[in-house]
């Protein structure tokens, strides 16, 4: 039998290795302040604790010059061609452009859209892009306040100075066959689903937007399963899937929305629950609406491996913060961006334009630009 | 309960770390001592002012009782007693008592000359209580951040608070102690079947000695860890179960505020692959 003595010398090698992989866990550790949020009654756990500078209000870029006052004549009379902001003042109009240009191609400039030799020209795909944008963007503003509330958005919000938004996705492609190397789509740490072994495309799933979602509801109603419900616990994996997106592009966790005694209770959820479902909406809503529309006039290097356009999910605008730009309601200098979209103008009519021609048929199933 | 006939030889005098002879006395087989005395009142209190608050709750539920701590407003100050004070102050009476009685262990074990093996071990089980109850919520700035006395009110913090983490299966100090306390079973369901496996043998033959214990073993896996090593074994994996629950949720918000699945990113992002 070993002697208490033999094994003290043995100790110290064992000592000094707790050190280092205890300073290599530390490593990993956030050591900044932290501050905490109480969101539900004393004891239930319904807190948030997050470090304190993580939800700041964003440098944002400001107007380009004093918004001009309302008045005078019209873009849509002055300018040729003026198809989605026509009622909009001419001052108005050329501030917008030039805060546009700002945000999504400052280092193109006017030229990413507009051919300089003839500015009415739509030859430009990018320009028939920008107008179903600021479409996108009314339509956030005016239909989508729920989500939106007054804080509001603008290009800016998603493009932040980049000609596409740096968090945007689009279908994976074809399916893996056979099972060597094969993960099924999960099991790769990915931002998309806060680095867990989750299936990760269940924003197709969810937020694809012109296909009927699927319900994101899983839980269960009854003890046994029924007809009504067939769901497995592999249905239920998207579903949290898509949770954990939502999570880590607002930077918050599930007792944010949920009270985890019961996730599908909404009287005991807590109010920005509601923020999100009407989110959820909205996102399927700008994809089907205003993006998967200009399919066909996309170029080969920017649509993804089935050829469908880069697309909009919470990261896409959130970044990372519950508010996103921490708050800062940007669109309050752009009147024009908050009214409702002008009719008059598809995107599909206007992809279809594009591919077949001017005075090609209107499309049968057209996406209405208005809810 | 009467006195078994060798008992008396182990009934000695002294040991005491306070209180010298005045409690060192024996209630039936109990000891008393000092902290016998201290544990019996804060333990008593502590129930009383479980049962006074559950009182004034809204339930007799035995499953619904709760008793909450307080809101994150009081910080780490006292709170009235319907708004948190009654967690508070049980809370104090419970570490009293825990504390306490830990340290009659201590006196017993010295009356006995026996090491302190077992109060380690029971300071393990406080240690955790503690992370909970005090270090987590003075790390976080509020004892708001305690749980809630309460059998279904405490498994709702449970949640929330692992759901905090988006998933607190990737908590590092978590899967350490989960492994932890099921090699704990396994061990001691190993150990528990040997042993009994030993001494219940074929009618009429004799009880077989440890080195059929061994033997058994060394035939099974190549290796008998041996009659003491397995009790060293047993302390060993239950301290560290214990221990690392504690780390687990001591971390957890003081140290990491994301998902915990993403803690692992520092792995993903080591120079060697990344």
């Amino acid at each position: 039998m070993t002697q208490d003595g033999d094994l003290t010398r043995t100790r110290l090698p064992l000592a000094a290795l707790a050190v280092v992989a205890g300073s290599l866990a530390l490593g990993g550790c956030e050591l900044a302040p932290k501050v905490s949020q109480q969101n539900g009654y004393r004891g239930t756990g319904m807190d948030q604790i997050y470090v304190a500078d993580s939800e700041i209000r964003e440098e944002v870029p400001g107007p380009p010059y004093e918004l001009p006052p309302p008045g005078g004549q019209t873009a849509g009379e002055f300018y040729e061609n003026v198809q989605v902001l026509s009622n909009v003042s001419v001052d108005e109009f050329n501030y917008l452009m030039a805060a546009l240009t700002e945000w999504v191609s400052p280092e193109q400039g006017c030229n990413y859209c507009h051919n300089p030799a003839n500015m009415a020209s739509d030859e430009i795909y990018t320009k028939s892009v920008a107008r179903s944008m600021i479409q996108m963007t009314q339509a956030a503003n005016t239909n989508w306040s729920d989500h939106v509330g007054t804080t509001g958005v603008t290009c800016w919000t998603c493009h932040r100075g980049n000609n596409i938004p740096e968090a945007v996705w689009t279908l994976p492609g074809e399916p893996q066959r056979g099972i060597v190397g094969n993960r099924n789509g999960q099991n790769e740490p990915v931002s998309n689903t806060a680095y867990s072994s989750l299936p990760q495309y269940s924003v197709a799933r969810y937020l694809l937007g012109e296909v009927e979602p699927e319900d994101i509801r899983v839980v269960s109603k009854t003890m046994h399963p029924t007809e009504a419900n067939t769901l497995s616990t592999m249905e239920t994996e998207q579903s949290y899937a898509l949770m954990m997106h939502m999570s880590d592009s607002l930077g918050v966790n599930c007792t944010y929305c949920h009270n985890t005694q019961s996730f599908a209770d909404w009287n005991i959820s807590t109010p920005p629950r509601a923020t999100a479902w009407h989110g959820i909406r909205m996102v399927r809503n700008l994809n089907g609406g205003y993006i998967t529309p200009l399919q066909p006039i996309f170029p080969d290097n920017r649509v993804g491996p089935m050829g469908d356009p880069y697309k909009v999910n919470c990261t896409t605008c959130h970044q990372g913060q519950n508010l996103p730009l921490g708050g800062v309601a940007m669109v309050a200098d752009y009147p024009a961006l908050q009214r409702a979209p002008q009719s008059g103008w598809l995107p599909s009519q206007a992809a279809m334009d594009m591919v077949m021609g001017t005075g090609a048929d209107e499309p049968e199933d057209g996406v209405a630009s208005t809810e | 309960m009467a006195l078994l006939s060798f008992e008396r030889k182990y009934r000695v005098r002294g040991g005491t770390l306070l209180g010298g002879d005045l409690f060192d006395f024996w209630v039936g087989p109990f000891y008393v001592g000092f902290f016998g005395v201290v544990t019996a009142i804060f333990a008593s209190l502590g129930t009383a002012l479980i049962l006074y608050a559950a009182s004034q709750g809204p339930t007799w539920n035995p499953w619904l009782i709760s008793i909450a701590p307080p809101d994150l407003s009081y910080g780490l100050g006292f709170a009235p007693l319907s708004e948190g004070g009654f967690w508070q102050v049980i809370t104090v009476c419970a570490i009293i008592s825990f504390t306490a009685w830990a340290l009659r262990e201590v006196e017993i074990c010295r009356k006995l000359g026996m090491g302190y093996h077992v109060p380690v071990a029971f300071g393990v089980a406080i240690f955790a209580y503690v992370s909970l109850v005090v270090i987590r919520p003075v790390l976080l700035g509020g004892w708001h951040f305690g749980f809630p006395y309460g059998i279904f009110s405490h498994l709702d913090w449970v949640s929330n608070t692992g759901y905090q983490y988006l998933h607190f299966h990737y908590n590092p100090a978590h899967m350490l102690a989960v492994s932890f306390f099921f090699t704990t079973a396994l061990a001691l369901a190993l150990h528990g079947a040997l042993v009994l496996s030993a001494v219940n043998p074929a009618p009429g033959e004799d009880v077989k000695s440890p080195e059929y214990e061994d033997t058994f073993f060394r035939d099974l896996i190549g290796y008998s860890i041996g009659t003491l090593g397995i009790h060293r074994l047993g302390l060993l994996l239950a301290l560290n179960a214990g221990f690392w629950s504690a780390v687990c949720i001591i971390i957890s918000g003081p140290l990491w505020t994301k998902g915990w699945p993403e803690w692992w990113t520092w792995w993903l992002n080591l120079p060697i692959w990344s």
